[in-house]
C-alpha cells in the first residue's frame, strides 16, 4: 500500500471517487429508510439487523475513503480495527449474560 | 566524527540513524504520518467512549423493548433523515478540503470548509428545535431546572472556544471577541427565560417553526410533562425515563462533537485564511477532516436506531 505514496505526503485519490461515495451514502441512507418504515420483517431483530448492516456498509465506505483507510498502514488498519473487536467482545458477552438471567 | 555524521547526515537520512540529538528534526512525511496516525489512535478511544453507550442502549432495549419502542414514536424520523443528509454532505465537502490541500489549493480549502462549517450549524440548529420539541413535551436533559443551565454552559463552551482558537491565532480577535461575549450575554438572557417560561413551539414560527409544530403535532403520542413531573416512583415509566436519558446522553455527546469539530475546522479555514497550506504540509486539513468523519460515522449508527428501529 505504501507505494502509492511516494510522490506526495498522503494518497490522493480522483475527485469522481468522492462523488461515487457521497452518491453511495445517499442511495443507502434512502435504502435505510425505506426497510425500516416501508418494509415488514417478521421479527424485531431482522430489522436492526439490516440496519446495522447497511449502517456498517456506509460507515465502511466513509473509513475507506473518505478518510483514506484503504491506502494507509498496517497499524492505522490496528488502531481502527481493535476498537470494534472490543465493542463486539462487550457487546456480545453482556448479551451472552442477559438473556439467561 | 563530527564530519562523517554531518555527511551521513546530508547524504541520505535513510540508511544510517544519526541518534537521539536529531529526533525533533522529522522529515515533513514522518511528521504528517505521525500526526495522522495519532488522531486514528484518538479516534479509537472515540470509539470506545461511544460504544459504552452503544451498549448501554443496546441492553435496555433488549429489557424494555416496549416501553423504547413508545418512547422513540416521540422522535421525528424525518428531522434525524434531514440530518443524517446534512452530516453526509458535509463529510463529502470535509473529503474535498483534503483533496484541495493535497494540491496545494488553499482557496479550495478555505471553501469547502466554510460549507462543511454551515452545515454543522444547519445540523444543530435542526438538534435545537428536536430539543426543544422534547422540552415541549416535558421531556428535558438533565430534568427541566437543569436544562436552562446546560444551554447557558454550552454557549459558554461555544464561546470560549472560539475566543481561545481566534486568540493563538491572532485572527480578528477583537471581532470575534465582541461576538463571544454577545453570546454569552444573549444565551444568559435566552437561559434565564427559559427557566421561568413554559415551552411553546408556537413562539417559534417566525423563524421556520410552523413546520416543527406540525411536525411535532403529528407525531407525538404521549404527553410526558404531567407523567413525569408528578410521578415521585421512580420506577413508574422506568423504560420511558432510560430511553430519554440515553437519546439525550448519545445525542448530547453527538452534538458536543459536531461543535468541537466545527472548532478544529475553524481553525483549519483560518489558516488556510493566510495559505498555510501546500502540497508539502496540510496536516490540519486532513487531522481535521478525520475528527469530522467521526462525528459522521457515529451519527450513521445512531440515526437507524434511535429513530428508525422503532
Amino acid at each position: 500500500m505504501s507505494e502509492h505514496d511516494n510522490n506526495g505526503l498522503g494518497h490522493i485519490l480522483p475527485f469522481k471517487v468522492y462523488v461515487r461515495v457521497l452518491l453511495a451514502l445517499v442511495v443507502l441512507t434512502v435504502l435505510t429508510v425505506y426497510i425500516a418504515k416501508g418494509v415488514e420483517f417478521e421479527s424485531d431483530i431482522v430489522t436492526i439487523s439490516v440496519a446495522m448492516f447497511i449502517a456498517s456498509i456506509k460507515a465502511g465506505i466513509v473509513a475507506l475513503f473518505f478518510m483514506h483507510l484503504k491506502y494507509e498502514n498496517p497499524i492505522t488498519w490496528l488502531y481502527a480495527f481493535f476498537p470494534i473487536f472490543l465493542l463486539f467482545t462487550l457487546i456480545g458477552g453482556v448479551f451472552l449474560d442477559n438473556p439467561l438471567r | 566524527m563530527e564530519n562523517t555524521k554531518d555527511k551521513d547526515m546530508s547524504s541520505e537520512n535513510k540508511t544510517i540513524e544519526t541518534g537521539p540529538p536529531h529526533v525533533h528534526h522529522m522529515d515533513a512525511k514522518t511528521a504528517y504520518q505521525s500526526a495522522k496516525l495519532g488522531m486514528w489512535l484518538f479516534l479509537a478511544t472515540e470509539i470506545l467512549l461511544f460504544g459504552g453507550l452503544f451498549t448501554a442502549f443496546a441492553i435496555y432495549r433488549y429489557l424494555y423493548l416496549e416501553e423504547f419502542t413508545q418512547a422513540a414514536m416521540n422522535l421525528d424520523w424525518r428531522m434525524g433523515a434531514i440530518n443524517t443528509a446534512i452530516l453526509i454532505f458535509s463529510s463529502f465537502t470535509a473529503a474535498i478540503a483534503v483533496d484541495a490541500a493535497q494540491h496545494g489549493d488553499n482557496k479550495r480549502v478555505r471553501k469547502n470548509v466554510l460549507i462543511t462549517l454551515i452545515c454543522g450549524v444547519g445540523f444543530l440548529v435542526i438538534k435545537f428545535f428536536e430539543y426543544k420539541g422534547k422540552a415541549h413535551h416535558g421531556i428535558f436533559p438533565g430534568g427541566a431546572e437543569n436544562f436552562s443551565l446546560i444551554i447557558f454552559l454550552g454557549a459558554i463552551l461555544i464561546a470560549g472556544a472560539a475566543f481561545t482558537i481566534a486568540a493563538c491565532h491572532k485572527y480578528k480577535v477583537k471581532l470575534v471577541g465582541v461576538c463571544s461575549v454577545l453570546l454569552v450575554v444573549a444565551f444568559y438572557f435566552i437561559s434565564d427565560s427559559l427557566s421561568h417560561m413554559e415551552f411553546d413551539l408556537a413562539t417559534l414560527i417566525p423563524f421556520g417553526g410552523k413546520e416543527a409544530l406540525d411536525v411535532h403535532h403529528a407525531v407525538s403520542t404521549v404527553d410526558y410533562s404531567e407523567i413525569f413531573k408528578k410521578s415521585d416512583d421512580y420506577s413508574a415509566f422506568f423504560g420511558h425515563r432510560v430511553f430519554f436519558g440515553l437519546y439525550y446522553c448519545m445525542t448530547g455527546l453527538h452534538a458536543l462533537h459536531v461543535i468541537l469539530g466545527m472548532g478544529l475546522l475553524f481553525w483549519v479555514f483560518i489558516k488556510a485564511e493566510t495559505n498555510r497550506f501546500s502540497t508539502d504540509y496540510y496536516t490540519p486539513v486532513e487531522v481535521g477532516a478525520l475528527y469530522w468523519h467521526l462525528v459522521d460515522l457515529i451519527w450513521i449508527y445512531l440515526f437507524p436506531l434511535l429513530y428508525l428501529v422503532a
